[in-house]
């Protein structure tokens, strides 16, 4: 798989070099993306966990030629999952922040994109610089973009060095585990896209993306099952094993429709395959609607996918073989998500340089139908439920959001 | 054939597409004055993307699957 991955980088760049050399004329004119500002509060439940989110995203012209936009999230993750509880440790509570800034740069008919994020966890840090450029032809009607995105992450362990059993969330200090160190992982991702108008009522894109993993796959606290007759539950624990590399593909296409009462149809597809032998497809259908000073939205997702060649639920041994994973994102399940907003469009009074304003609420719920992932967390051998017996997992997950916008 | 070559070739299609597009200027079919619904708002692909960018990273963390629908934030947030 690294020689995989090693021999795959020329042509990469090669593809990249040579796409953008075709792409870096410019001529006419485009338009920049409208200056906005949003505010997002978000609540995420569910699986034994609770995550309490704030988000901010400002967009602003500058001059003629250039948009800038800055976005701050922050998230605080508070519980334990299941696979925490399977592995005995302790509910815990853990901030993530994200600060990320982009720059579009409009030459003619081409836009250029340059971006960085940091991302920051106790446990994990993350640098991503991104690049894209796009180019609008054929009178507006198609738009080709093509996008690089590099992304360099150090995962640490935390080790708890101060406990209060008393505590709802009992670690009272962390530092890194000295004998985990610090572990790099990067990513590289490489996108092409096509927006196409079709006809005057309705539009479409599709989006190929292709990104390599390099580095430490694995999360250092999960761990494996592996069957171990006749010692207390009938199974062991054991570090999971991720291979080192990792390379996907990803189609995407989203088409939308104008319908004649004034909504909006959308119809989104991807398929999506990788290196671990995973395979999964996504569809998803959702509707608009305005009427008054609202816009109204649904929307219900499937997902499906198959499980990572190196994925089991319960291992026969602890060494059974050299990769070993029981990543419940790794398995094989179905997914499903239905989702309604609400979007209400208003003045704001003595406030001359907001032309738009709105207020959004949006809740998501979610279904996880697990197929080889079971809930270890029932195994009971006294009651003659054995490890590799016990009940499928199944995870119901409620999303809501809240965020105010204005257009100014 | 490897993911690389995959992608290469597809990028050099888009490339040579391009191209002719450039060497044969195409009448749009669709005028720009006939645009107006395409326009509207609720005809946006990504209308909201502060929500979106959310909702997105939460599929991403539950799920294998990930990329083919735009650019997505770093981090993890997965344990």
């Amino acid at each position: 798989m690294a020689a995989r991955r090693q021999g795959g980088r020329p042509l990469h760049a090669a593809a990249l070099a040579l796409v953008c050399a075709l792409y870096c004329v410019a001529s006419r004119t485009d338009v920049l993306p409208e200056d906005r500002a949003d505010a997002l509060a978000t609540h995420y439940s569910g699986g034994g966990q609770d995550i309490n989110g704030i988000s901010l995203l400002v967009r602003k012209k500058v001059g003629d030629h250039v948009s800038i936009s800055y976005n701050h999230l922050e998230d605080i993750v508070s519980g334990a999952s299941i696979d925490v509880r399977t592995s005995g440790a302790s509910p815990y509570r853990e901030k993530r922040t994200q600060d990320g800034l982009n720059t579009e740069i409009l030459y003619g008919k081409t836009t250029y994109t340059l971006g960085v994020t940091h991302s920051y966890e106790p446990d994990y840090r993350s640098n991503t610089a991104n690049f894209g450029i796009s180019q609008s032809m054929f009178g507006d009607l198609t738009t080709v973009t093509m996008t690089y995105h590099r992304t360099w992450n150090d995962v640490f362990k935390m080790l708890c060095v101060l406990h209060d059993p008393d505590l709802n969330y009992p670690c009272v200090e962390k530092i890194h585990d000295p004998a985990f160190g610090e572990k790099d992982m990067d990513e590289r991702s490489y996108g092409v896209g096509i927006t196409q108008i079709l006809t005057r009522n309705s539009i479409i894109s599709a989006n190929y993306e292709v990104i390599t993993d390099q580095g430490w796959l694995s999360n250092p606290y999960r761990e494996i099952l592996y069957a171990s007759p006749g010692s207390g539950l009938g199974y062991g624990l054991a570090p999971e094993v991720d291979p080192s590399t990792r390379t996907s593909n990803a189609l995407g296409v989203d088409y939308k429709y104008f319908l004649p009462w004034r909504a909006a149809l959308d119809l989104q597809f991807r398929y999506f395959t990788d290196t671990w032998q995973i395979r999964s497809e996504t569809a998803q259908i959702g509707y608009s609607q305005p009427w008054r000073n609202w816009t109204f939205d649904g929307s219900v997702r499937f997902y499906t996918q198959t499980h990572a060649d190196f994925y089991s639920d319960l291992f026969s041994s602890a060494d059974q073989q050299n990769f070993e994973s029981r990543n419940r994102e790794l398995s094989a399940f179905n997914s499903y998500t239905i989702g309604a907003g609400a979007s209400y469009e208003f003045k704001v009074p003595h406030v001359s340089w907001i032309n738009k304003s709105t207020a959004n609420f949006r809740v998501d719920h979610l279904i996880f139908d697990y197929k080889d992932f079971r809930n270890a967390l029932l195994i009971n051998p006294t009651d003659g439920i054995e490890a590799g017996a016990e009940p499928l997992y199944r995870v119901q997950i409620n999303v809501m959001q809240l965020f105010l916008s204005v257009w100014y | 054939m490897s993911s690389a070559r995959r992608f290469m070739g597809l990028a050099v299609a888009v490339g040579l597409l391009a191209q002719l597009g450039a060497c044969t200027p195409l009448q749009p079919w669709v005028k720009p004055y006939e645009r107006e619904r395409l326009a509207d708002p609720i005809m946006s692909f990504d209308p909201n993307p502060v929500d979106s960018a959310y909702m997105e990273h939460v599929f991403d963390v539950r799920g294998a699957a990930r990329g083919g629908n735009g650019a997505a934030g770093g981090g993890c947030g997965c344990n």
